[in-house]
């Protein structure tokens, strides 16, 4: 049979279609956002009725994939690792309710922050909430364990997790599919019609049996063949992998590693596998991507007796992606390596591109404040953000999706006044507009601009919820119709644009200033799209 | 046969076209492949990479190990030596000559020139020239792969073929001069 070439990420969503998805709920994040683009595009989920549905931002994602579940289909919802964050409510309660439709939340995290704000571990969301999750170490193994935990969700009611990292979503690898594809799931909701009411006295029944299951999620752990015990003949190291680390560690020993391995793919952590290693082995290393969270159980508080290398002891650094080379200093091998990047080489940070919208929103921003004291700009997350760099440095602040508008409340509120929030149209639907709210209630002197470019650009163009919607949301949610100001950000605009904005400076309450035009990437694919639909 | 390939450029440029059709050259012999990308953030005018790895055996890693790339592919100068801490020490490196500068400090064109002619193994092709007298700047990483042709371990009618199966839907004329650039590249010789 044929081999698809998949990256991690597409692996996922063919897996999931194979395997009887009914729907898949998300918000875009970088490395996620390729699996729902995948279902959305593919002609067999399309024949097959899949649902593909963009969310507000991971919460509601979280909880649409959650209501499938109720109904008795299966699901999935994906999101990057800080999305998690956002879904944490309902994601943690869900292991309470349980599912009764298999149920997958897959979080792709980015150790090395490729396109973060930080690297979280999101594994310690699925200790967390105490689900049975996965880090497959390839693409076939994110391709098969989509299957397999849509079974053991089915199997004990539970949500299950798949945690994997940029690497492996954003490579390809040839995959092979199972030969059939498992038909959806009929609707049939929950037998008993209050498991998923979350009332103490049934919250208490629920999560007791959520810990009665412990052990029975751990014996699958043991009994699964995503944990393997690979036997060596030099006991002097015994070597735990998770997911991708595994290659690594292969990488240095094209010939069969000499030390025992205890390969993890499973979680919870297969504890008899992990004593038979520590039992037969003078020292323990420990390979994983992202934070030592199994190193770390292993080391305890005291770390009493074997020595457990790894992250935490400086064998491997604290932080940042691992691979090959790292791998083979920590074993004490022979790293090869080639010539230092000359000194002359220089970074290269990427910009906004030429003729973006945001650009001429940020050069009459900047005029507009001249007369003002800097540090008052609080931004938020998109590509908007490079408006931090030279040579616009016109933002002061981007933490976590919708954190411009509340920290620009909260400084005005300390006198910083006032305040300036910048957010992107699809992070102010995201997370933006209860900030806004609490502006309008507590009449706060802010002025929120939302840069309207009719996309999710920062991602890769996704439709954004806020299209065509701004103005009436603002209004809905009572900002006074004449501090709602729509401008045209264009270079002919400027001085035009600059007046506006001082004018709601100079205004003591909420303003909300919404430049608006399309994002250049966007607007160029669709003019291309039309021309080939006209040329055909 | 094993290769192991780093392709670099600057966000927007290419890279991943040149990375889909040695790819499929691999593919088509049967071989194992892994090919991992750069997504997100640094696709705005930043630097990407991208590593390609192709063998008969199994593939573990999805990264090269540092000082064992066989070939640095470049589609900027600059770019190109970003990487050499990944290349080994008989390996080839191969750039675009002409230098996308979108940063107010890029350094003196000379010197990174000089860097590159210090590596023995090196091929420093005008593709942006060329691409010109072709009259098509899309094709800069085609005359750049043409270019690296010789070095990575197939028939030169084998690449010609992948280039036909990634261009069989995009029309005669960008299929001719893609070949055509590919061509050039291969049979550019530093005068
Ligand atoms: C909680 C969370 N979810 C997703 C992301 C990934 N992300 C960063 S920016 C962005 C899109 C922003 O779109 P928009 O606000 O419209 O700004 P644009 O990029 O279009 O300028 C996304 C999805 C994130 N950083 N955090
Ligand atoms: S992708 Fe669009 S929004 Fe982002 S920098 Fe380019 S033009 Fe601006």
């Amino acid at each position: 049979m044929n081999k698809l070439l998949l990256l991690g990420d597409e692996a996922i969503a063919q897996g999931a279609i194979d395997a009887g998805l009914s729907g898949i709920y998300a918000y875009p994040g970088t490395p996620s956002t390729e699996i729902p683009e995948y279902v959305h595009a593919s002609k067999q989920a399309k024949e097959l009725n899949v649902i593909t549905s963009w969310c507000a931002n991971e919460k509601t994602a979280m909880e649409a994939a959650l209501g499938m579940s109720y109904a008795g289909k299966r699901a999935m919802v994906t999101m990057k690792h800080v999305g998690l964050n956002v879904a944490a409510d309902g994601f943690i309660n869900a292991s309470i309710t349980g599912a009764n439709g298999g149920l997958i939340v897959v979080a792709a995290d980015d150790p090395s922050m490729h396109s973060s704000q930080n690297e979280q571990d999101s594994r310690f969301y699925g200790q967390f909430a105490m689900i049975p999750f996965f880090e497959p170490a390839n693409q076939q193994e994110a391709y098969d364990m989509v299957h397999y935990a849509f079974d053991l969700s089915e199997k004990y009611g539970l949500p299950t997790m798949i945690r994997i990292t940029t690497r492996l979503a954003h490579s390809r690898s040839g995959v092979l599919r199972k030969p059939e594809v498992r038909k959806q799931n009929d609707l049939k909701l929950p037998q008993d019609l209050r498991q998923f009411v979350l009332l103490p006295v049934i919250a208490r029944r629920n999560y007791k049996k959520l810990l009665s299951l412990q052990d029975k999620l751990e014996y699958e752990s043991e009994i699964s063949g995503y944990n393997q015990y690979i036997e060596g003949n030099n006991h002097s190291l015994g070597i735990i992998t998770c997911g991708i680390a595994y290659n690594y560690l292969m990488e240095n020993y094209p010939n069969g590693c000499p030390y025992p391995v205890l390969k993890i793919g499973q979680h919870p952590i297969p504890k008899n596998m992990v004593k038979k290693l520590y039992d037969s082995c003078n020292e323990i290393l420990v390979l994983e991507d992202g934070y030592p969270l199994i190193e770390n159980h292993l080391k305890g508080l005291l770390n009493l007796v074997k020595p457990v290398h790894g992250r935490l002891d400086g064998t491997l650094p604290r932080d940042g992606e691992l691979n090959p080379t790292l791998v083979a200093k920590a074993l004490g091998l022979p790293a090869t390596m080639g010539l230092p990047v000359p000194n002359m080489v220089v970074p290269r940070p990427p910009a906004l591109c030429k003729g973006c919208p945001h650009n001429d929103t940020y050069l009459a921003l900047n005029e507009a404040l001249k007369d003002y004291s800097k540090g008052r700009v609080f931004s938020d997350i998109g590509c908007y953000t490079l408006g931090a760099l030279p040579p616009l440095e016109s933002i002061n602040t981007c933490v976590d999706m919708g954190a411009s508008i509340t920290m620009a409340k909260g400084a005005a509120d300390a006198g910083l006044t006032p305040a300036i929030a910048v957010i992107g149209d699809s992070t102010f639907t995201h997370s933006g507009i209860t900030g806004l709210i609490d502006c309008v209630v507590h009449n706060s002197n802010v002025k929120i601009f939302i840069l309207d470019n009719f996309t999710t650009a920062m991602t890769g163009g996704q439709p954004s919820a806020a299209y065509n919607r701004l103005i009436d949301i603002c209004k809905g949610v009572g900002v006074p119709e004449e501090h709602i100001r729509v401008l045209k950000p264009l270079p002919k605009n400027h001085e035009e644009n600059v007046k506006a904005i001082k004018e709601e400076l100079e205004y003591n309450g909420v303003s909300v200033i919404i430049p608006q035009r399309e994002c250049i990437v966007t607007l160029n694919k669709r003019m291309r799209e039309k021309f080939k639909k006209q040329s055909v | 046969m094993k290769k192991d390939i780093i392709l670099a450029g600057v966000g927007g440029q290419g890279i991943i076209s040149m990375a889909a059709i040695i790819g499929l050259a691999a593919l088509n012999r049967g071989m194992y492949l892994k090919q991992s990308e750069v997504h997100g953030m640094s696709q705005r005018g930043g630097d990407v990479m991208s590593n390609l790895r192709i063998s008969d055996k199994p593939i573990y890693s999805d990264l090269i190990p540092c000082g064992q790339a066989d070939l640095i592919i470049s589609l900027e100068p600059m770019e190109s030596l970003r990487y050499l801490p990944y290349l080994n020490p008989q390996g080839w490196l191969i750039t675009n000559k002409a230098p996308f500068i979108n940063i107010p400090n890029y350094p003196d064109l000379d010197s990174v020139y000089k860097e590159i002619t210090k590596i023995e193994k090196h091929v420093l092709i005008p593709a942006d020239t060329i691409a010109k007298e072709i009259g098509n700047d899309k094709v800069v990483n085609m005359i750049v792969l043409g270019a690296s042709a010789p070095y990575l371990g197939f028939e030169k009618e084998e690449i010609q073929n992948a280039i036909r199966q990634m261009f069989k839907n995009k029309g005669e004329d960008a299929l001719n001069q893609n070949l055509q650039a590919f061509e050039m590249g291969y049979n550019y010789k530093a005068s």
